[in-house]
């Protein structure tokens, strides 16, 4: 199988790999690169526990190709907590018991990252759109959306 | 909430500082970082990938297998077959003396359910080892398949499993589980009104955002880690012990880590093989089910049929219960004799009722063997039992909650498995509902006490 060249940068940091083409996004960082926090629920593009950002773009990583992604700037849920503080996601998620069996955190919080980047104060129908995407098969969905406004009314009182 | 503390004010114990307090829970600064490691996150160079090579017939001889083609694919490392296996047929409940062993890990002379693995194929990636799976032959003698319990249990149908000899599971107490107490006919002679009905379930799969799966890496010395996320560590362990004849000493499992179960992820299905795979070829390897395989392959919660009779009198007391319960195993028992089992105990359910017939029945069919699922055995019994209480209610003409008021079981009861009842708090629960669901019942009722008899 060829190989191609693929470079980008990933939660603040370059990376270059030489990747098999037609590789996934999801399995080059798995695999390749070793940041594991994008998960494969389906590989099918249905779950969205794989989601990641890409250039501030909300992505699944198992149906992107990873040698399209040269040159552009990849976020994953790994590289949110800056020198030990948590994003005010995560800490939300932490605090109001919005993550059971985990997996589908990570997509989760980088679904909800992509709204309130966008929409900082988003309404509850609009924290539902956002992560309608995202399979959770443990917590129930009331917590997480809970965790999602906790976060975004945390976000407007450090702005304000 | 609040905590309502005159109920067993004289036996509570009010110095607890544990219980409501919210604490964090251990795993979670793990989940939300990414940082939690479940078994697919492990990844070891050289790492092998299994793929099964599974039967697209529900019921069938095996006439032969040629994996030539498979072994020559570019990329195959070992092809495995039922002859590869140490100790082929297995059970999981072996462990606490409940057999026949009636499954096999690799198919060997016949097929039971469409998807059952034959043949296992490890390969360098995971295209190669589903291109290699596709190139196994194998010949298959179509067999007449059975899908219906009923159609399973009437004289002649085809025999799905002849590791029991009939298509149902023999416990010591006959050809089901019997539960025996008062006279039911008689109960029924004197009641009222009598209504019997059937309820129906289908199998429901558990749908783990996590599939099932294994990762092994050989540690040499012929000792094998094998990171799971089995919700059955121990019995994982021990029958991966007795199927591949190793000394649990070689064998180190690491779990606790599970991306969603449910139940789901009871059975020992993906370890045994993927040891041996580990073994045979001295490289790492892993066995993950794509989501295809989850859907299909994983085993559901078994369909259920529960047929109940009750004997009701005017007054509201249910004087007769007669219940035939039957839980679909599919091809093979895993789980499904301890369902059914579980729903003998389950049917008189929480209400005091002095004549109780009870016979459930775990049946074999040519289908996806079912297992655990949250509660299995009990909880289609409770969906039927309290669709029986609604109607027994609506057929005399009482309120539901006031029906059940008056059957509720309550300290000091016999129950049908002549057990004396003890720290019951029914009554104080549906007390408290019918607050809560703004639902009022009559002054006597909520005057009542599960604690002490007669209030
Ligand atoms: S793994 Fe990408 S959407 Fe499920
Ligand atoms: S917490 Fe398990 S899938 Fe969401």
């Amino acid at each position: 199988m060829a190989k191609v060249p693929v470079q980008f940068t990933l939660n603040g940091s370059e990376k270059a790999e030489f990747i098999d083409s037609g590789t996934t996004l999801l399995n080059a960082l798995r695999d390749k690169i070793g940041d594991t926090s994008p998960k494969g629920g389906c590989h099918q593009g249905t779950c969205g526990a794989c989601s990641v950002i890409i250039d501030g773009e909300l992505r699944l990583s198992c149906l992107t190709l990873a040698e399209t992604c040269n040159g552009t700037t990849i976020t994953t849920t790994s590289g949110l907590s800056e020198s030990g503080v948590l994003h005010p996601l995560q800490r939300a998620f932490l605090d109001t018991f919005a993550t059971q069996c985990g997996f589908c955190t990570p997509g989760m919080i980088m679904a909800a990252k992509v709204l309130l980047d966008h929409t900082p104060n988003p309404s509850r129908d609009e924290v539902v759109e956002a992560l309608s995407g995202n399979i959770c098969r443990c917590t129930g969905y009331e917590p997480i959306i809970q965790a999602v406004l906790t976060a975004a009314r945390a976000n407007s009182q450090n702005a304000a | 909430m609040e905590l309502r503390k005159n109920y067993f004010a004289d036996v509570r114990k009010d110095d607890l500082h544990e219980i409501g307090q919210p604490r964090p829970r251990s795993d979670s600064p793990g989940h939300v970082t990414g940082k939690t490691a479940y078994f697919a996150d492990r990844n070891f160079p050289g790492m092998l990938h299994l793929k099964m090579v599974r039967s697209p017939h529900h019921h069938a001889r095996i006439r032969s297998i040629d994996t030539s083609e498979a072994e020559k694919h570019p990329g195959v490392v070992k092809v495995l077959t039922a002859k590869d296996v140490p100790h082929n047929v297995y059970t999981i409940l072996i462990l606490i003396q409940i057999g026949p062993e009636d499954e096999t890990v690799l198919a060997d002379g016949k097929v039971r359910w469409k998807g059952e693995a034959v043949v296992a194929v490890l390969a360098e990636t995971e295209r190669a080892a589903q291109e290699a799976a596709a190139k196994v032959k194998v010949d298959y003698e179509v067999l007449p398949a059975v899908f219906d319990m009923e159609e399973a249990l009437k004289p002649g149908a085809p025999l799905v499993n002849e590791y029991h000899g009939q298509n149902y599971y023999l416990y010591d107490s006959g050809e089901c589980r019997k539960v025996r107490f008062g006279d039911v006919e008689a109960g029924f002679a004197g009641a009222d009104h009598i209504l019997e009905q059937s309820y129906q379930s289908s199998p429901i799969e558990h749908a783990p955002t996590e599939t099932t799966g294994c990762v092994v890496a050989p540690e040499g010395n012929d000792r094998f880690t094998c990171y799971t996320n089995t919700q059955a560590m121990f019995f994982t362990l021990d029958n991966t012990s007795i199927i591949l004849q190793m000394p649990g000493s070689k064998l180190h499992f690491v779990g606790g880590t599970v991306g969603g179960g449910f139940g789901g992820k009871v059975d020992v299905i993906v370890e045994p093989i993927a040891i041996l795979g580990a073994k045979l070829t001295g490289r790492p390897v892993s066995f993950i089910y794509s989501r295809e395989e989850e859907m299909q392959i994983s085993s559901p919660r078994a369909a259920e049929k529960v047929v109940i009779k009750d004997g009701v009198m005017t007054d509201g007391r249910i004087v007769a219960r007669k219940v035939t319960g039957y839980t679909d195993a599919g091809a093979y028992s895993r789980h499904s004799p301890y369902g059914a089992q579980k729903g003998a105990g389950h049917y008189p359910g929480p209400y005091t009722i002095p004549n109780v017939w009870i016979d459930t029945y775990c049946v074999y069919t040519n289908r996806t063997p079912s297992s655990a699922m949250r509660g299995f055995g009990v909880t289609i019994g409770d969906f039927a039992l309290e669709v029986q209480m609604d109607k027994l209610a609506r057929l005399i003409g009482m309120d539901p909650l006031e029906f059940r008021f008056i059957n509720a079981y309550r300290d000091g009861d016999m129950k049908a498995h002549r057990q004396p009842t003890e720290g019951a708090a029914l009554i104080e629960c549906m007390q408290e509902a019918s607050r809560a669901a703004n639902w009022p019942v009559a002054e006597k009722f909520m005057a009542m006490s599960s604690y002490k008899k007669g209030a």
